[in-house]
């Protein structure tokens, strides 16, 4: 059914929708929406056979979430940046027993300094974690994503996040065809588990693996997401059969088929670039977008197939590894290494700084030259850096960057133009 | 055949109404879990515990005693630590009922989602037990445990207490007494061991948040310790019982003196035994036979140098902590 | 495609202006993009929010750059915010306020834009006549529906009870009905 809803709420019914039996919740600006929602939907009777539970950390809220996940109930929770980190042992723990939980992520950056606005760096501080990265680009595919994620999580048994740009889409309202239940239970059987905690059948999960078997049971979890790299088309196949869209896959082209530069990135942003990518093609430039939409797996062959007739490839992303650079750059380099691509590397919209058609068209055309910087941080205000840089060379006592820098733009310069 | 005339001679069993554990004269239902044949055996022989580890004998007492309150229907969530460790010796398990061993400071959590994953599914008559040492309760669980507590969820927490973080070496925890020596908290300079003014109690902590059980057991006392599982098991919500057990090899004692230290640890008054519903205590142990604390604190190489000259405000205050739990909780019984 | 972009402050429901303008014009059929510019919560803060309109998907995710329609709902802003970059020249502009644009200092601005396209509208003293609460985001998209063709009020009244069932959806409508009537009779 049509509905114009925010993006939180959108998720919180595609979440209900899945019959979860056990939702922990905490609060953190942007995915409490949707934890508030699920819990109103719970209290009012909406979600039958569901407990859902408040919870005292993003820690304790993916610990419940794995005890409940063990005991065989279909098990969701929700976090961003800051409560990432503060669960960062129970994400690891969770992949590592091989519990299908199904956790949003409202993407959000990292502190310090503290910023509540969009970025990929909490996704980013787990994708070595053995959990599915999955992207959403638009509200819509965020619900169809959430449905695919829980049947995802429970064939391969490991865990899911589906991961949302923090306000651009948590926080939009659009127009969402919400899914009714019937499509949603033909599409997503009740959870099986491989593993549970019964006393029918006592076993014990979590044990101490020493030096003769860890290499082993790494192994598995990476091969679990080989797997996935097969199993995620499939589904999403399925998924169209049911619902009569194309939704989730592994990575999707915008006329990238032949064009000679292809931007490549993730999530929200492809929005605002498509109508660069038009005006551009419409001048007569090769040009063409591709978003990923599973970062883990990350599907190597997958981009190696729709980039390898391209001359140029354009990163844009929205992550920084401090002192290396782009993290989805490089995770692409080492797929393409073999092909003669050039591949451009661009960082920007870190902690919600807005991209615009206007730079981005200005970063494509420097790109189509070959004259991006490696790697290239988009709309950057390098006067502000100079001015700090200096700072530092001057003084031992140079005070805090952030404050520095504040004094400089931002909340505190504003103040003062008053 | 000869008749043989019954005579009703009055019989006295002199092991009754004594603290033995004999059991053979008991009637059944005064008997201990352990006594019966068809006990669970949650925590089976083969486990890596050292000898005389007293957090071996508390655990199996405990579960044994839980599986025998919930008719075998038990999931148990367990920290990391000693008991974890020593159960699970890659490949083996110990363990006859079902267990999860998840992280160090989350077995509160854990249990509470499998709590509430029961609850889910309707079948609330399989209960769920979170248990870890010391460490894992008082310090980096603590966060977890409380919320478990504020929650109220349908978990009894167990906490095995040997006053510090014995699986990694014998560390300093929130729950390791003054004057101790740990790893961390060594027997030198002006202040030998660990700091008097530091430490929490948990018990305490969990009356403040006024769940429906509390208590505190030892091993030198397993009838009690059994008693208060079964009693804890009798109620829904959130409940905590600690088993003070004695550390042969953190504490620097003999393996053959660990229910000796446990006794008298409770009879100085050093760790006292009491239980609370609803944050209000209901009833305590009371001391038979006062010792000094001096009796419990010289069978413990961890106390040795509270014996050396020049140390003696150490026992003084020792003395004066066991002199403040007996007045506080009214230990000593004014009859014999 | 038409695009909106709401000055406040917070607690003056800029936010949910943004929500029920995107709800009116999904119940006319169109597709509709509302999105909040966030700070945290805090009241009184400066509060920005967008909203485009259109005959298909909206994809495009930068901020409102170049409204068609701006909506002032705290006229102290002015001094504080640059409201009116990049305003178009056929755009409207709709303020809060009991002041002509002149009294405001930005008549200068104002006299750019076709006529019948500025209003000042005193939302906040018809909120308080009608809702008893100085709240004028409902007033203001009546106003606006008077205006323009982008959106009929009648799909500003299914918004508005959406939102706010009950009494206090009939409340709203009846400020919003306010402000419509007193806007065509200007």
């Amino acid at each position: 059914m049509l509905k114009q809803v925010e993006g939180s709420h959108a998720v919180a019914e595609a979440v209900a929708l899945c019959r979860p039996e056990v939702i922990s919740a905490y609060p953190i600006t942007p995915q409490t929406h949707i934890v508030e929602d699920l819990g109103t939907m719970v209290k009012a009777g909406g979600i039958e056979n569901c407990q859902f539970m408040l919870v005292e950390s993003e820690f304790g809220a993916l610990s419940a979430c794995i005890g409940s996940s063990a005991a065989g109930a279909r098990s969701y929770t929700a976090t961003s940046s800051q409560g990432m980190l503060f669960m960062m042992e129970a994400v690891y723990n969770a992949s590592g027993m091989g519990l299908p939980i199904v956790m949003t992520v409202g993407n959000r950056a990292i502190g310090a300094p503290i910023n509540i606005w969009n970025d990929w760096g909490d996704s980013m501080s787990a994708r070595d974690s053995g959990w599915l990265q999955l992207f959403a680009e638009t509200n819509q595919e965020a619900v169809d994503v959430h449905i695919q994620a829980f049947k995802l999580a429970e064939e391969l048994s490991m865990p899911v996040m589906v991961c949302m740009d923090g306000f651009i889409l948590t926080h939009a309202y659009a127009r969402i065809d919400i899914p009714n239940q019937a499509q949603v239970d033909e599409f997503l059987p009740p959870f099986q588990p491989r593993q549970v905690l019964d006393p029918a059948a006592p076993l014990s999960m979590g044990a101490m693996v020493g030096p003769e078997a860890f290499t082993e049971v790494r192994y598995l979890a990476h091969h679990k997401q080989l797997e996935a790299l097969e199993l995620i088309p499939k589904q999403a196949a399925e998924f169209e059969a049911i619902f009569g869209r194309d939704s989730g896959g592994l990575v999707k082209s915008y006329e990238a088929e032949d064009a000679e530069t292809v931007v490549v990135t993730m999530g929200s942003v492809i929005g605002t670039m498509k109508e660069v990518l038009t005006g551009m093609r419409e001048d007569g430039i090769s040009i063409g977008g591709l978003t990923i939409r599973s970062f883990r797996p990350f599907p190597r062959e997958a981009l190696r197939e729709a980039l390898k007739h391209a001359k140029r490839v354009i990163v844009f992303e929205k992550s920084l590894a401090v002192g290396m650079g782009g993290i989805v750059a490089m995770n692409l380099r080492m797929a393409l290494q073999d092909f003669p691509i050039r591949v451009h590397s661009a960082i920007g919209g870190l902690g919600g700084r807005p991209i615009t058609r206007v730079n981005l068209r200005r970063m494509f055309e420097k790109g189509i030259q070959d004259q991006l910087e490696e790697p290239h941080f988009h709309d950057i205000n390098m006067d502000v850096v100079n001015r700090e840089i200096e700072r530092e060379q001057v003084e031992r006592r140079s005070g805090a960057i952030a404050e520095n820098i504040l004094h400089d733009v931002g909340v505190v310069a504003a103040a003062k133009a008053i | 055949m000869t008749q043989i005339s019954e005579t009703k001679q009055k019989v006295k069993f002199y092991q009754t109404g004594t603290l033995t554990a004999g059991n053979r004269l008991l009637d059944e239902e005064h008997r201990s879990v352990q006594a019966t044949i068809d006990r669970s055996n949650s925590l089976d022989s083969g486990h890596r515990a050292c000898q005389g580890c007293g957090e071996a004998l508390g655990a199996r007492f405990a579960i044994d005693a839980a599986l025998r309150a919930t008719n075998n229907q038990l999931i148990a969530a367990n920290a990391t630590g000693c008991l974890e460790v020593f159960t699970t010796p890659y490949p083996e398990t110990a363990w006859s009922m079902p267990w999860i061993h998840s992280l160090f400071g989350n077995a509160a959590a854990v249990a509470a989602g499998i709590a509430a994953a029961r609850k889910a599914k309707g079948g609330e008559d399989v209960r769920v037990i979170a248990q870890g040492g010391d460490g894992g309760t008082t310090d980096i669980g603590f966060g977890c445990l409380s919320g478990m507590f504020d929650r109220n969820d349908d978990v009894l927490y167990i906490c095995y207490n040997n006053q510090a973080y014995m699986n990694t070496g014998v560390q300093r925890s929130s729950a390791t007494p003054g004057a101790a020596r740990t790893a961390t908290t060594m027997p030198v300079g002006p202040e030998p061991g660990n700091d008097f003014s530091t430490g929490k109690n948990v018990p305490l902590i969990a009356m403040a948040h006024q769940i429906p059980y509390v208590a505190t057991a030892s091993v030198h006392d397993l009838h009690d310790l059994e008693h208060k599982v079964l009693r804890a098991m009798s109620f829904h919500g959130a409940r905590y019982i600690e088993i003070f057990v004695p550390c042969p090899l953190g504490w620097g004692s003999k393996p053959g003196d660990t229910i000796k230290i446990a006794r008298l640890a409770i009879e100085s008054g050093m760790f006292p035994l009491i239980e609370a519903e609803d944050g209000e205590v209901t009833g305590v142990t009371k001391i038979r036979h006062q010792q000094p604390v001096s009796e419990y604190l010289k069978l413990q190489r961890r106390f040795a140098h509270v014996f050396k000259k020049g140390n003696e405000t150490q026992l003084e205050a020792l003395q004066g902590i066991a002199d403040r739990n007996i007045k506080r909780f009214n230990l000593l019984s004014s009859v014999e | 495609m038409f695009q909106v972009r709401i000055h406040g402050r917070g607690g003056q429901g800029v936010v949910s202006a943004a929500e029920m303008l995107s709800v009116a014009a999904f119940e006319e059929g169109k597709h509709s993009q509302a999105v909040p510019s966030f700070g945290s919560e805090r009241m009184g803060a400066p509060v920005v929010a967008y909203v485009r309109i259109d005959d298909k998907e909206i994809e495009l995710r930068e901020p409102v750059l170049e409204p068609n329609l701006l909506i002032i709902q705290d006229p102290t802003l002015f001094s504080a915010i640059d409201v009116f970059s990049g305003l178009r020249k056929d755009g409207y502009l709709l303020v809060n306020t009991t002041k002509s644009m002149e009294e405001l200092g930005v008549d200068e601005a104002a006299e750019k834009l076709p006529a019948g396209h500025v209003a000042a509208v005193p939302a906040t003293e018809l909120a308080m006549r009608h809702l008893k609460r100085p709240t004028p985001n409902t007033v203001l998209l009546g106003a606006f529906t008077a205006m323009s063709d982008v959106v009929r009020i009648d799909s500003v009244f299914k918004a508005i009870e959406r939102k706010f069932p009950g009494k206090i959806g009939d409340m709203n409508i009846a400020a919003a009905q306010a402000a419509y009537d007193a806007a065509i009779a200007d």
